[in-house]
Parts: C-alpha cells; structure tokens; sequence
C-alpha cells in the first residue's frame, strides 16, 4: 500500500504504523464520565467501506495522520495530519 | 525426435542427465523440449494414482512434467520441465515414484481407484482412534507430497529490490509488444516483464509470418529498438506473480537460474514494482478435452505440440493425432506436416469441420479412449456411429483458450463468463490495470496487438502523456472458429486436473454427495489445488458441474486465483538463508570495548549487550555475574544501560505535557531534580516505567525500559499529536544520541569525582534523585542523574555516544583501586531483583500500579492517560501484589514461572494463587530469591508458600517477604 | 448414512450409486426456535450440539454464502489448548478433549491429528514466561513439557541452531496438539446438523433484524423474513456489520490475516513449530504443502487479501528459522478477516437485546476454538447460562475490567 503523506507525497505503507479507528482523536476528558472513556478505549465502529484511521510514520517524518481509507478495497481517499484534525475538532468544540 | 529449424543453437551441445541417464541437447531447449528431443515422453507420476505422466504443456502451467532439478543443497524439487532453460551439466529426477519412473509400487493405487474416490479419506480412517496419528496418517503422508527438500540450508544469494514506473507491461507477446513499444516511444518509464527468457512469447511459436517473414524477425527488431530506449526497462526470466494495493506488483527475476551455478551473481532478486499504470499481456492458456484416459503420455495441448515443433523443433512422436472442437487445431496438423511430422488424423467434434490441408479429417468424431501404458500408442475414435482405433505416439488437444487474467482476480475480482468468447474474461479491474491480448479473450494476433497499442494509449492518456500508435505489422489472418466441447461422455475416468487425479466421475460424485457450489467441488476433490492452481483445469470441472446441475457456467461461476501466479521460492520472499542478518544488530557504545575484555553478549530486542565479564579462572557463569554483584555492593561496578530509551521533552507545557502522560504527577517535580514514572495505559493496565529529569523549567528528560523505547515513544508522540496538539512540548528520541552508563556501589560518587570537571558531588549539593548537566574529563558535556537500580549509592553519566566507549575505559582505569568493575545484564537483573525493582517479568502489560505496589503512585486529582481505567472493579479488585519470595531451605532454587499455592492446597487454577515472575541466584543473600505476585501478598509476610512448577516436577517451600532483599530502608541510595 | 471403510469397499463394489448428500438443501421455514446466523465452523458446531447435545429441535443455521465460507475455509488448522490465563485455558482445553473424540462422535474424518506443537524460545525472559504457561496449562489438567535445545535439536534438528540471530533457548511443547482438516471440520458438523434434523440453508444473508419491545422476533434476510425464538451470531469477520443492524457497537476490528501453503513436498515437518524471534509458524499437511502464517497485516480490512510488506517478513521469519526450505515454493496465498478483540479473547454471552446472543472475537485462534466454541454457545442458547468454562468470555468485562489479555497488549486489537 501506498499513504499520501501530506508533506510527503506517496509513501509505502511499511514505514508506518497503523493504530486503527480515528476516533481515538476525540479523547473524552478522564475526570468526566467513565462509561465515555469505557467507549471510547472500546468500542469501534468497524465499519465495512470509508474508515478514517490513524497512522504513525514511524520510519519517516514521525508524524501521525488521519487516512481516509476503504476497508473493503483498500483504496486511499485522503490523508492529512493528525494534528490538524485534532486542532481543527478542539477548535470547533 | 528432432525436427528441422527452431529456436535451437545447434552449434553448441549441451549435455544433462534425467534419472542419472545422460542426454544431450541444445541452447534454447528448455528440459522438457530437450528430453523430448531424446523421445522420453515419461517424466513424472501423478500425485494420488502415480500414474504415468508426460509433458503436457510447453510453459508454466505445466501439471504432470514435475522433476527435481539439480542436486545437493541446490535440490529444486516440483520444478516444471517446461519451464526450465536447458544448461551444461543439468541434473534432473523424476519424482514421486519408487523404485523407478517406470515401475512405480504405488501405481496400485491406480489400481485400487475405485475405492479412492473423490473424498472416500472423510469416510474411513476413524476407527480405531490411535491408529490415525500411528498407521493411517503416517501412511497417507509418505505417499503424498511430492517432490523432495534436500534438507540443507540454501546455498545461493537473494536480493531485493523496489522499482517504479508508469506502466508495467506484463507478458512480451505480441500484445506486451506492442503496448510497450507504445508507451516507450511516447517518453514513459516503462517495464516489460515476461517470464520467458525470449521475447515473443506465442509468436516464438506459430509459424505464422509477421510483414511476410518469421516473427522472430519482427520481435528481434523490436527488440534492438527496446534496447536503446533509456525509458523502457526489458525484465526477461521475470515473473510478475502477484497484484498488491495502489500498483505494488511483486515480482520475481531469475538472474541465475538458467546458470549451471549462480556464482558471484543472486540467484534471483524480489521486486516490488510501483506502477501508476500497468498491463496484463499474459496470454491465454489452452484448455483440453477430458475423455476416457487421457493422461496418457504423449497427450497434451495441441499448441503445445506447435510450439514445440516450430520453436524448439521437437516432436514427441513421428505419427501424430489432433482431437480438437476449434479451427485452431487444425493449424497444428498444417505446421506439424511442415515439420516432417506424419498426422494420424485431425479428429474434430464438429460435424461441419473441413479440412484445411491434406490430412486425414474425421469430422464430428471424438476421441473418446487411449492406450500406452508408459506412453501414448493409440486413441480410440468414436465417429459415424462406430469406434476406431488410430496408431500414434502422441494426441494435440485443441479445446479453445482460457485468458491468463490471474493477476486480474488477485484483489478478489471474480471474472465473468462471456458465452461469445466461451472463456471467463475479467469483470472488474484493479485500480490502474488493463488487460489487453489474448488475456483479454483476444485471438486474432492483428487484434492482439491492437489491443495492446490501445490499451497502452488509455494508460499514456491517464498519465497525462501523448502517445501515437506504432505502425504495425502486416499478420497472416487465421481462423480461430470453435465450438465448445466440455469433455467427452463415457466410461472410465477422464481426467480433468491431472495433477491432483481429479476426473469427471469425481466432479459426478461431487455433485451426487451435493458438493455443488465451485468451493464445496474444489475442497471435495482438491481440484485446481495443484501446484498449477488449476490452469488447465478449472474451466472443464465448472462446465461440467453446470452441466450436472443443469445451471450455465456463468451461474455457476468460478473460483479465483490467488497470489502468486506461479510458485515463488521461499528464498526469494524471504531473501536467503539470512542467519545471523535476520535482523539488524544495535551495538552499545561499549560494545567493541565489552568485546576486547571477552564479554559475553545476549539478544535484548535487537541490541547486543554484555551479559557478564569472565575473568580467568572463572569456570562458570554463576562466577562471573556473583563476583560482578559482589564487587559492585563492596566497590564500585559500570554497566552500560544506552539502550534503555531516551526522550527528550522540551517546551513551555513539557511539565502539563508530562502530568498528563505519566500516572504520577510530574509538574511538580523541581528543576534539577529526578522522579520515578509509571505510565499506565489507557485501559489502566501499567504500561512502562522510567525516570523523568527535569533539567530546566521547559526541559525534561525521560527514560523508557529498552524494550518498549519505540512503542512508547509513539504513544507520547500520539499523546502530543493526536490528544493535545494545543500544548507547546515537542519530543525528540535521544537513545543513540546518549552513551549512559549506571556507575553504582559505596565507591562511586569517588570514582565520578575523578572525572567531573570540579562538580560538587557531595550529598548535600547533589542529593539522591538529583540531576545536572556538566562537563567531565576537561570539557566533554555530560548528564548526571543520581538515580538507582541496584540499591547502592549510585548514579547515571550520559555523554555524546561517540564519547560512550572513551569513557567507559576511562572509569575503569581511573577507578581500579577502587574496584571499578564492569558489569553486564545478568548482574544489573540480580541486582534489581535484590533490590525489588521492576522490570519486564513484572510490566508484561498485564499487570496494574496496584499489582505493582505502586498503586498510591496513580493520582486522582488529574486526567492522566489509564487512571480512570485503573479504577474498574476488575483492576481493584485484583488480589496479587508484588512480594519477595526466599526458599525455607537455602538449597533449594526459586523458578521463575511457578506458581504459587498455599500450603497443603489442592493444586488447579482455581487454586492458583499468583507467579513467580523473577528469580536469580542472589550473592548477597546467600540463596535463591525471587519476585512474584501473590494474592494478599502484603498480608502474608512470613508465610510459607508452596511454588509448583509441575513442568519440571518441582514443589518449593517458600517464605514470603517484602520485595527488598538489600537495604530496605534505602539508606545507601542517600548516602 | 453411516461412513465407514465397509462403505467405502461397499460403494466402489457397486458404482459408488448409493452415496447420499452430505446435507440437504431445505427451503427455509418460516419461523424457528433456534436461527444461527453463519455457517462457518462455529455456527454450524453450535446447531450441531443444540441438536445432538442439548436435544433442541426447529434449528437453522443460516449461511450468506456456501457452508464452511467463513474463516474455517481458509485458516492454518492449528488445535491447541496453551494458553496462560485462566479465562482461556480450561475453555481451550474443553475444546482439545471434544476434539479427541469429535471424528468418531459426527462420523466424519477430519483428520485431527495430535503431531504436536512447540513454541520456540529464544530469550530467558521468554523462557520463564513459556514456564509460567506451562505450568498454568498443567494445573488446568492439559499436557505441557519444557524443551532445552537439545531437546528441540532431537525433535527437529534441521532448525537454525548454528548461525541464528536470535539463538534457540528451548520450546514449550504440547504433544497433544496438531491439526485438523479444516473443511472436513465444517463438513463433519454440517453433516452431523443435518442429520439431526437442523435445517442448513445457503445462499441466505441475514439484512436485519426484527427487534419489538427490546426483544427479538426475528431475521430479515435474502430469502425472506424468518422467525426466530432465539437467534446466535456466529459470523467472525463479519461480527461488526451484522450486529450494527441490531444497533450495537462492539469492541471487535476486523482485520486481516494472510496464509500461506507450499508445493507439495514429502513429509518433512511433523508438528506444528512457530518461532518465538519473528512471525513465523509452520506445519506440513497430511497432502504435503508447508502450510505457514504469521502476523496480521495491522490495518481494518474486510478485503480477504493483505500486502506484500507481511509475506516478505513471514518468509523471511521462515528463512531464519529452518534455510532449509528456502527452495520450496509458495504455492498459494490467501486472507481471512478476523474479529480482532480488544484483549485478544472471544466474547460468548447474552446481548443487551432479549433473544439475540453474539458468539465473536476469536481474532486468529477460532479454528481450534471449534468445537468447545459450538457447545458453549448451544449451552448458552439452550440454557441461558453460560457453559462452566466460557464464564469469562462476557461482553461486559471490558467495562468492568475483566479483560482476558494473553498477550499484555491492552486495548489495541492489531496487536493481540
């Protein structure tokens, strides 16, 4: 697999690693509701088609991102950096 | 016997040997032409009859002329004859067959058929139970399998390698050709692979004209072009074998295979190719004609029987019948005439056929039985209401082509049956791949080329390039007009995947025992589970189930193929016999200085580090490690701890940065100053510990265990990313950066002062957990951290790493009379045990803080990463904590791995009362001691427990104590 | 009909005329006490030991595709029962004893054959943690024994003892563990549940779920609707898409994992070895091929196909291991999705929804999970009370903590 790097450009799949579902980003604050943070370690949505996961490159410019990726056909529909899109979700909080 | 012209080098004569029998043949032979050319038509046995088998092929999707190529380590077995370039000294076996090829003992079993149906193995075999493991299994696998590992490593050379292209043409016949001729000239990068050593693939074989002369002519000057293109990459003996995500193509090049030995050279290299655009020309594989034994010898494809005769000038028989349903076969007899070769009969299925030349036509006869036993001597014809017996050493089947679209289904792309083409042809595609040739149901070699030229212009056409078509040469126009005959109905077996024995009578018992969908019919009969993965095969089982079933072929469908085309060897996915370069090796800083005083050296992850120092006279390792121990309680010891993980942490929110990541608070910590960290993870399971050194209001520097240095290290960076990208702290790995080394014992802060550059050491100025960056040894800037894993006074010295082994011969000498001892993993892990630290026996990700002892660590006053999860029930009400653990009789050994029971209990897991996670032989106590987790530990100091460890036949008495077995009240660390 | 060798002798006496069906192909009836949603191995063990075992009747085992298309179609046919923690180990172990008496019980030869299994070690870390297994699978009354290399050496010497990188320290071995065929597996339970009157219906995908009142009525699904008394999911890999019809989420990623099988080659490997310094494990089957796997490919997938990146480390795992069989050939490769749990172990329980209980989150061990994974979830169905050993394998563990993790990696499914 190829990962559009969005400083990058087109990097192999194997200089990173996966850590799964992107709603990782949305951590619930740990003084609040447990049962939040009981869903949130937990519960995936897993769906068949677009899924936004997070990847690491490790073997790269260590930056994490968001792929937007179809688990049925492994097709890549876009990439950007995590950060952006953590700062963008606190941002409109 | 030998025809006249080909594709041969008759100047030069190569000699081989098939069964220890020595023959000879020519450049441009592959084994199989050659042997036949010798007129050995017997070339292996079949997998569960072990009948006689022939070549039938002449390319990869050869089933029955399986040898074991070459001999000693370099033993190849399942080697296709059709695929293998002849060389000098080539040394082939049959395979599969005991005593000999040709009288096989376990040919019975072709006597015994009719009990070895299609599945009978489900049905029997039960009885008696043990005799399945003892008799019936061992008995079922020594007949199976069928070529031999040679059993030693292998000798030869591997390499890998990435490419990338615009558009990988894959196949150089006439399609491949033209495509990439196409793309070439218009300035992409292109790569054309064919499997063959030649380019032309079917061209090589017809005698059809290209611009009136052979086309050979046409490919070599095609070929002489190719070759001064800068932007086309020729990959001969190059298998594309299989079709990964977003372009990546694996593919495997036989650098040296076609080599008596590869010498200084790989033998063959791994590609991954990266094209943004790529082309299936891989042909079409011709499919047969199942009737009543037609395995026989001498029976094979009829364009087989073509290409050999035209390219490596070759028939397996001087008088020769055709059975075809196509206008194709007919082509066979007319080359085959031009060859020499006398034609028996055409026999066609259709009762419109007409001849095409002078040659007996028999038209609308089937072939319908065959005699030979160890080779084909005569068909029987069924025609005009009677049979016939005709005389001939060898049958061309001509049943119609079955595109090669393998690659096409390896992203699961299930292909359709087109009932104009009668061929299943691709459906949907894989991003960036077209199919164009014969591949795409093609015939016509204008049409072929044509759709090659077309389908490189729509690839140019995404590239955003401009191609124009080539000018193309002028082709003989034939006939390709079929009609399609399934198999031909009558008694006995007709054989439908040759390898596997797997007849119509087997797809008719499938059917009757209602294993109808293609899948159940695969696994019931094993068919197209041959090393071929069915390619002659599939296409006629799935008709003739649908003809069982009364269903058309497209309702009944097909499996697909899966990766890899043909079989890659294992070496070159793997890379070779890689011994000790499996994997990288992380050197400490010390290491060649460990090396030159005889350290021992263990595996931690990847690194090596020293494990003991032996000094003369030391016999066995438990003296090395005891006097290392000893003489770091007693003086001074130096152990090189780089590995452990190293982050540094930086800006205006490091310390909130930090709060939250470790389960204890850490902006607290002062400037100068050193604290212990536990990081949990987010499930509240303890995740890693470490220090973190607070070097300045903004500056922190923390340490992970060596194990879970990367691991962690991506968890702060997703921490800093992905949770709080609001905070000002970045993060860098500095564990290669930093030779660190623990320098511990009641001498040490002596020794450091003799290196430091007039640094206060004294307790008052540097108190335990303290730290400071300094210069020693007159200007070299280094880190002090006074922390402790051994329990003594004791203290951690970083440098630049390039300084790490200067400075660990500088402690060394300059602490002699101090007693300045090295000391490697095994004494470092006594002491820690001693001591009661953790390490990762006791963090193995399934324990908690509470387990740990360190439960009070985890504050609830913040949000760090795991706390809320640490406090479910299940967590708290986790009974097992950390304990010591010290044998009632000092002989006996503590075994890391028992388990812990009270006494007199009833031994089971539901008894099972905790582990011992460490253990070690400690000098300081005097016995075994140990760590373990036990329920209630804290309560059961004193008690007596019992640790089983039934795996070795052992039941220790043991007395819990608390987990400090060296100054328990931490006097020493103060001083 | 009865299998025997008589009827195999029988039968080829007489034209094989008299072989039956394997199954029938029943239209399906409008309601039932018992649907099973999945005709992979766990479904069809679990109609199988309703029927046979707990004696209840009105079953259907509901199939998308054809029987044994789930992941025992298409796995390393591994049995075991060497697991560490107590969650798993008697359960493993319950499924290791069906499996000894399994062939003889549904008359269908699947060829559990108990070659064995060694786990190689290569550190003195991995060693304690091999003992502390060990001993935890004895104490649970299964077989265990500690090898040195010497020992390993004897079993099998044309393993990488001389130039490795990460040196052979010994094995865990259990002798009673080896392998099964897989699609005899299926087709022995699909047999035996037809035989006992359970209706196995192909072709028949379930779209929905027919929920009044918290309770489920019944399936929608391709052929039509079909009432149901109680309904079992038993669909790994697919557990995630049918249980969101019921509006649940769950703690499962779907993943994939890649397989691997030779050309057949006479009989070189006995048992079942894997490597403890990289992925790699590897068997030979009764037919002759390598049959050999290794990690996940560590992203969701539902695409039943992985990536080059992971055959080139399982092959190079291979390599390192045992040279020798670097001039055997890949022969085919194949992906399975797997319900990868949170902790790495099955969920076997009630569902918050009355009348619907999930079987699910075998990530890649369900195969040898067969048989103990079919009993206790017909006990479940039949009884409403969890089997003894299946106790730990409740949904709710995860939010109270009592998480049955073998391997210490926490909440990350591509890691277990």
């Amino acid at each position: 697999m190829l990962i559009p790097h969005p400083l990058l450009g087109l990097r192999d799949a194997q200089e990173f690693t996966c850590l799964g579902d992107a709603a990782l980003l949305n951590r619930p604050d740990g003084l609040a509701d447990p049962q939040a943070l009981t869903d949130y370690v937990y519960l995936r949505d897993n769906p068949a088609g677009v899924h936004r996961e997070l990847w690491f490159h490790e073997q790269g410019d260590r930056s994490w991102l968001v792929v937007t990726r179809n688990t049925l056909t492994h097709e890549i529909l876009g990439a950007e950096l995590a950060r952006d899109v953590a700062l963008r979700a606190k941002g409109a909080k | 016997m030998r025809l006249s012209g080909g594709e041969i080098d008759r100047s030069q004569t190569l000699r081989f040997t098939f069964d220890g029998r020595a023959y000879t043949g020519h450049p441009g032979d592959t084994l199989a032409s050659a042997l036949l050319a010798n007129d050995v038509r017997l070339m292996g046995r079949s997998f569960k009859y072990h009948r006689p088998r022939g070549v039938f092929s002449a390319g990869s999707e050869e089933p029955n002329a399986l040898v074991t190529l070459r001999g000693g380590a370099r033993a190849e077995p399942n080697t296709r004859a059709t695929a293998v370039e002849l060389f000098e000294g080539l040394e082939a076996r049959s395979q599969n067959a005991w005593p000999s090829l040709a009288f096989d003992a376990l040919a019975v079993n072709d006597l015994m058929a009719n009990f070895l149906t299609a599945g009978f193995y489900y049905k029997t075999f039960m009885w008696p139970r043990a005799f399945w493991e003892r008799l019936y299994e061992p008995m079922i696998r020594k007949a199976a399998g069928l070529g031999r590992l040679s059993m030693a490593a292998d000798p030869d050379a591997y390499d890998k390698g990435f490419l990338h292209c615009d558009l990988l043409v894959i196949g150089a016949g006439a399609a491949g050709l033209a495509a990439a001729l196409t793309a070439a000239r218009a300035g992409a990068q292109v790569i054309l692979a064919d499997e063959d050593a030649r380019l032309g693939g079917r061209l090589l074989a017809e005698s059809a004209t290209l611009d009136g002369a052979p086309a050979r002519d046409w490919v070599a000057g095609l070929e002489a072009e190719m070759a001064s293109l800068p932007n086309l990459r020729l990959m001969r003996r190059t298998t594309v074998w299989g079709l990964f995500d977003h372009g990546v193509y694996g593919a495997v090049e036989r650098v040296a295979d076609h080599l008596p030995i590869p010498g200084a050279q790989v033998r063959q290299t791994l590609w991954r190719i990266t094209a943004r655009r790529a082309v299936l020309a891989a042909g079409a594989t011709e499919r047969h004609i199942p009737f009543r034994n037609n395995d026989r010898p001498g029976v094979m494809q009829a364009g087989a029987l073509r290409a050999y005769a035209n390219r490596f000038a070759v028939s397996p028989a001087q008088r020769v019948a055709i059975f075809t349903s196509q206008d194709d076969g007919h082509q066979t007899a007319l080359d085959l005439i031009a060859k020499g070769v006398e034609i028996a009969a055409v026999i066609d299925s259709r009762a419109e056929a007409r001849a095409m030349g002078e040659y007996r036509l028999i038209a609308g006869g089937q072939v319908c039985d065959s005699r030979g036993r160890l080779g084909l001597r005569a068909v029987q014809v069924r025609h005009g209401g009677g049979v016939e017996w005709l005389s001939c050493g060898a049958l061309g089947v001509a049943g119609g082509w079955n595109p090669n679209l393998h690659l096409a289904s390896h992203q699961r792309g299930r292909p359709r049956w087109d009932e104009a083409a009668q061929a299943f042809l691709p459906d949907t595609l894989p991003a960036g791949l077209a199919v164009a040739g014969a591949a795409a149901g093609q015939g016509e070699t204008a049409a072929v080329m044509a759709s090659g030229v077309a389908a490189a212009l729509r690839a140019l056409a995404d590239l955003g390039l401009s191609g124009r078509a080539p000018a193309l040469p002028i082709t003989e126009a034939r006939s390709l007009a079929g009609q399609s005959l399934w198999h031909v109905p009558g008694k006995g077996r007709a054989w439908v995947d040759f390898q596997n024995d797997v007849t119509v009578k087997d797809i008719k018992l499938a059917h009757q025992e209602n294993m109808r969908p293609v899948e159940h019919l695969k696994r019931w009969t094993t068919l197209g589970m041959a090393t071929d993965q069915g390619k002659t095969a599939n296409v006629a089982a799935l008709a003739v189930m649908a003809e069982l079933t009364g269903q058309t072929i497209a309702a009944t469908r097909t499996t697909i193929f899966r990766p890899p085309y043909t079989p890659v060897a294992l070496s070159a996915l793997g890379g070779g016999d890689s011994g000790a370069q499996f994997r990288p090796r992380r050197l400490t800083p010390s290491h060649a200085w460990a090396a030159a005083q005889g350290a021992v050296f263990v595996e931690v992850g990847q690194w090596m580090r020293a494990q003991w120092f032996p000094q003369p006279g030391e016999t066995h390792w438990r003296h090395s490690v005891d006097r290392e121990v000893l003489a770091t309680r007693k003086g001074v010891g130096i152990c090189d701890v780089t590995t452990l993980g190293k982050v540094d942490v930086q800006g205006a929110d490091a310390a909130v940065f930090l709060d939250r990541l470790y389960a204890n608070p850490m902006a607290s910590l002062k400037v100068g100053m050193v604290r212990y960290g536990l990081m949990l993870r987010e499930d509240g399971h303890a995740y890693d510990d470490g220090t973190c050194a607070r070097l300045a209001e903004d500056h922190y520097v923390v340490t992970t265990t060596t194990a879970q240095a990367g691991p962690v290290y991506r968890h702060m960076e997703f921490a800093r990313q992905c949770l709080w990208p609001e905070l000002d702290v970045q993060l860098i790995s500095t564990t290669e950066a930093w030779a660190q080394f623990a320098v511990a014992g009641p001498n040490a802060r002596k020794l450091l002062e003799r290196v430091v550059d007039g640094f206060d050491l004294s307790n008052a100025a540097f108190p335990f957990m303290a730290c400071a960056q300094l210069t020693i040894c007159g200007g070299l800037r280094a880190r002090l951290f006074r922390i402790s894993f051994s329990g003594e006074l004791a203290y951690e010295l970083a440098v630049p790493a390039r300084f790490g082994a200067a400075l660990m011969a500088r402690l060394v000498a300059v602490g002699a009379d101090l007693g300045a001892t090295p000391y490697g993993t095994e004494a470092l892990g006594v002491m820690r045990i001693e001591k009661g630290h953790v390490a990762g026996n006791e963090l193995n990700g399934q324990t908690t803080a509470q387990m740990l002892g360190l439960g009070r660590m985890v504050s609830d006053k913040k949000d760090a990463i795991g706390a809320v999860m640490s406090r479910r029930e299940g967590l708290v009400e986790e009974a097992r904590v950390l304990v010591g653990l010290q044998p009632v009789n000092p002989g006996d050994p503590v075994v890391a791995g028992s388990h812990l029971f009270a006494q007199g209990a009833q031994q089971k897991t539901e008894t099972d009362e905790g582990w011992i996670t460490s253990a070690c032989h400690s000098p300081h106590v005097g016995s075994s001691i140990g760590l373990g987790f036990l329920a209630r530990g804290a309560e059961r100091l004193g008690e007596v427990i019992v640790a089983a460890n039934p795996l070795q036949g052992q039941q220790i008495a043991l007395r819990v104590v608390p987990a400090h077995f060296v100054d328990p009240d931490g006097g020493r660390l103060r001083d | 009909m009865r299998y025997s060798a008589f009827r195999v002798l029988k039968e080829a006496l007489t034209g094989h005329k008299g072989w039956r069906p394997l199954w029938r192909n029943p239209e399906p009836k409008p309601a039932y006490d018992y649907v099973i949603v999945g005709g992979g191995g766990h479904g069809l063990a679990t109609a199988y030991y309703l029927a046979r075992t707990f004696k209840q009747a009105r079953i259907a085992v509901l199939e998308k595709g054809w029987l044994g298309s789930g992941n025992i179609g298409r796995n390393t046919t591994i049995i075991r029962s060497n697991y560490l923690l107590p969650g798993n180990e008697p359960f493993y172990e319950f499924s290791m004893k069906l499996w000894e008496g399994l062939e003889q019980a549904f008359n269908f030869n699947a060829m559990v054959s108990q070659r064995g299994i060694l786990n190689l070690c290569h550190t003195d870390a991995q060693r304690d943690a091999y003992r502390r297994r060990g001993n935890a699978m004895l104490l649970a009354g299964a077989d265990a024994e500690l090898l040195d290399t010497e020992g390993v050496r004897a079993m099998y010497p044309f393993l990488n003892f001389d130039h490795a990188r990460f040196p052979i320290k010994g094995g865990l071995l259990q002798r009673r563990a080896g392998t099964a065929r897989h699609d005899g597996v299926a087709w022995g339970y699909a047999r035996g549940a037809d035989l006992a009157g359970v209706d196995l219906i192909q072709n028949c995908e379930v779209t929905g779920f027919r929920i009044e009142n918290g309770r489920l009525r019944g399936v929608e699904t391709s052929r039509g609707y079909i009432g149901a008394g109680k309904v079992g999911v038993a669909v790994a890999g697919s557990t995630s898409r049918v249980m969101a019809q019921a509006g649940m989420r769950l703690p499962i990623e779907s993943h994939v994992l890649q397989a691997f099988v030779s050309e057949g080659l006479k009989p070189t490997i006995d048992g079942v070895i894997t490597f403890g310094a990289g992925h790699f494990y590897v068997s030979q089957s009764d037919k002759g091929g390598l049959v050999f796997g290794g990690d996940i490919d560590g992203y969701n997938s539902y695409a039943q196909r992985g990536n080059l990146p992971v055959i080139e480390d399982v092959a190079e795992g291979g390599m390192a291991l045992m040279p020798m069989i670097g001039r055997a050939r890949l022969l085919r490769i194949w992906g399975g999705i797997m319900d990868m749990s949170m902790d790495g172990s099955p969920i076997i329980d009630r569902t918050p929804v009355a009348g619907l209980y999930l079987n699910a989150g075998w990530c890649y061990g369900g195969f040898k999970a067969t048989p103990a994974s079919g009993y206790a979830f017909a006990h479940l169905l039949a009884t409403d009370t969890p089997h003894d050993t299946a106790r730990a394998y409740r949904l709710d563990r995860f939010a109270r903590g009592y998480v049955i993790d073998e391997k210490g990696m926490g909440a990350q499914p591509n890691l277990h």
